[in-house]
């Protein structure tokens, strides 16, 4: 299976990042469940969006080290960004433009990353969770109290995002959305699993193992922390911009606490530092909330509370870490037979 | 022998106090380019400590430390690596997770300028892979280059600690303890390569094993409570009746 691993390391460390079966099994099901479940599109591209949030927390937490529960705050300034764009545009390009909003949605975020990781380089994991939850109840609340710019607590009204590319404008049905988030997700973690796999991408994990080691080496520990937090930042507040585009509404509940908590859950049901574990997290998380919701709303955060716990102490790496535990159990019987 | 060639590390009455305790007495210390130089004293001599402030781990309280005739004594742990020290641990510290290829890599692509490479996949740029894993062989490590390092024998992790402290291409290496732990049957291995390191790079070794200190050492400071006790060749030191003494005094106590 392995080509040349101990003549060639090079050609081993190129092989290991290749795109594999069911890594295009994944993308493909994805793509296939427009036909198959036509009536679920806008859940299915909110599983998108949230996966891709999740996705951005991974490469902080599960790539760098770096614990937060704040990537929320990101996501709902994205969500405004692009909201604010959308509703001044008045459904006219080049305002109201989607991808223009992204990219909008995405500096801002991007921006209030860039500035908000520097106070998340000192100081211990708990330290760092208290203070990327500070940033995103402060943002909360300037959101919410912002009431001429943001519309308040009614949520930012009249977005209207004008035609993808021009030619494609969001339905009713969420054909559009459907796409639009799909690829949108796909070009960010295509971006993400570059980066995850390149010299930058194990610097990150060095720094996450042994920050000590890691400046004894020579690595700008700190310039690398804020380099990775930003890019989390900017594709958190993609995914924001996602929503509100998709769902053509912006509300105080995207910058609220429970979608950092959320998020947060996502990855740790999916499994972190796998790049794949928000999206498949999100999935479980999306369609249980769904399944779950439809028998007993009432008791949907007992189910998610058990799952987590019993996810956390039994598996190591989540639903990923649980499917390579298996893969490995069969590998092994299959080399003993 | 300590007049004619420029110092390559040099420390002016550096001081590390720890609240009442000075760890680190007053130590006026220089090391010559291409030195074998070992840094002996009892437990508790302040050897780790000064190390750590060697490397910057540690800030000094007071004076100074010059790397080839720059002041680096504000420098922080990365710029001095930067400028061509290394140094090992004496407890590892190493990326369990990791493979003893990647974690070479690592060091590597940071002394190359290549860690901010974020398109291009890892394996890409072949020099520095194969470079990476010359390192390796020459340390015995190939059969394990793709192995966990955690799950490497602790012999090998310690050479892997060398390995790294290598990779960066130091002017100056600290060794501390690098066979500490390391079981008998392992040894060897080690101390091969401690003997073998590239005659180029000035080596400060603290080591508390006196047979690898006089099987390898060509100059000697024995620290005690912090302070430099005395300094000199290999031969003087092994006569030296005071540093007879702090040893055997040592012992009495232990015994006692």
């Amino acid at each position: 299976m392995i080509p040349d691993s101990p003549n060639k390391p090079a050609g081993w460390l190129l092989w290991r990042t290749r795109w594999r079966w069911y890594e295009l099994a994944f993308w493909a099901a994805a793509a296939s469940s427009f036909f198959i479940f036509p009536s679920k599109l806008m859940l299915i591209s909110e599983i998108f969006i949230l996966g891709l949030l999740a996705v951005s927390i991974d490469l902080t937490l599960g790539f760098a080290g770096l614990v937060t529960l704040g990537q929320g705050a990101f996501f709902g300034v994205g969500a405004y960004a692009a909201g604010l764009m959308a509703k001044y545009g008045a459904g006219t390009a080049p305002f109201s433009d989607p991808l223009l909003g992204l990219l909008v949605a995405g500096s801002v975020a991007g921006a209030l990353g860039f500035v908000t990781s520097f106070l998340v380089l000192r100081g211990s994991d708990l330290t760092r969770l208290m203070v990327t939850l500070g940033v995103a109840l402060i943002v909360e609340e300037i959101v919410t109290q912002a009431k001429d710019i943001t519309g308040g607590s009614d949520g930012l009204q009249g977005v209207m995002s004008s035609p993808v590319l021009g030619v494609w404008s969001f339905d009713l049905y969420g054909r559009t959305a459907f796409w639009y988030a799909l690829i949108v997700t796909f070009v960010c973690f295509w971006f993400c699993r570059r980066l995850v796999n390149s010299s930058f991408g194990l610097s990150l994990l060095a720094i996450k193992g042994n920050p000590l080691r890691a400046r004894t080496i020579g690595m700008p520990v700190n310039t690398r922390l804020v380099a990775i937090y930003t890019i989390a930042a900017t594709i958190s507040g993609i995914s924001g911009g996602l929503l509100t585009q998709t769902t053509q509404f912006a509300s105080p509940d995207m910058v609220a606490f429970h979608r950092s908590a959320d998020a947060l859950l996502i990855l740790v049901f999916g499994g972190s530092g796998f790049l794949y574990g928000g999206l498949i997290g999100a999935v479980v998380f999306r369609v249980m909330q769904d399944f779950i919701g439809n028998i007993t709303p009432q008791y949907w955060l007992f189910w998610v509370g058990l799952v987590l716990v019993l996810l956390v102490l039994f598996v190591r790496g989540g639903i990923i870490g649980m499917l390579m535990a298996l893969r490995e159990r069969f590998s092994r019987k299959g080399e003993g037979s | 022998m300590s007049e004619a060639p420029k110092p390559v590390l040099e420390t002016c009455a550096l001081r590390k106090a720890f609240g009442g305790i000075t760890a680190t007495d007053n130590v006026t210390f220089s090391l010559p380019p291409g030195a074998r130089h070992a840094l002996i004293g009892p437990n508790g001599a302040g050897k780790t400590t000064f190390v750590n402030l060697l490397s910057g781990v540690l800030p000094a309280t007071s004076g100074e430390i010059y790397l080839n005739g720059v002041n680096v004594t504000n420098w922080s742990v990365r710029d001095r690596a930067r400028a061509g020290l290394a140094r090992t641990f004496q407890i590892n510290q190493l990326y369990a997770d990791l493979s003893p290829l990647e974690t070479i890599l690592i060091a590597i692509n940071e002394r190359e300028n290549a860690a901010t490479s974020w398109f291009r996949p890892l394996g890409s740029r072949s020099d520095l892979v194969d470079e990476a894993a010359a390192l390796l062989a020459q340390l015995n490590l190939a059969d394990a280059m793709h192995a966990r390092v955690g799950s490497l024998a602790y012999g090998r992790q310690r050479l892997l600690e060398i390995a790294i402290a290598l990779a960066s291409k130091p002017q100056v290496l600290l060794l501390d303890e690098p066979a500490a732990g390391v079981p008998e049957g392992e040894r060897d291995q080690v101390l091969d390569v401690v003997a073998a390191l590239p005659a180029d790079v000035s080596l400060i070794l603290i080591e508390h094993d006196m047979d690898l200190v006089f099987r390898f050492a060509k100059t000697i400071s024995v620290l005690v409570n912090g302070a430099l006790f005395v300094e000199g060749t290999r031969d003087e030191i092994a006569r030296d009746p005071r540093v007879r003494q702090v040893y055997l005094g040592e012992e009495e106590i232990a015994h006692g």
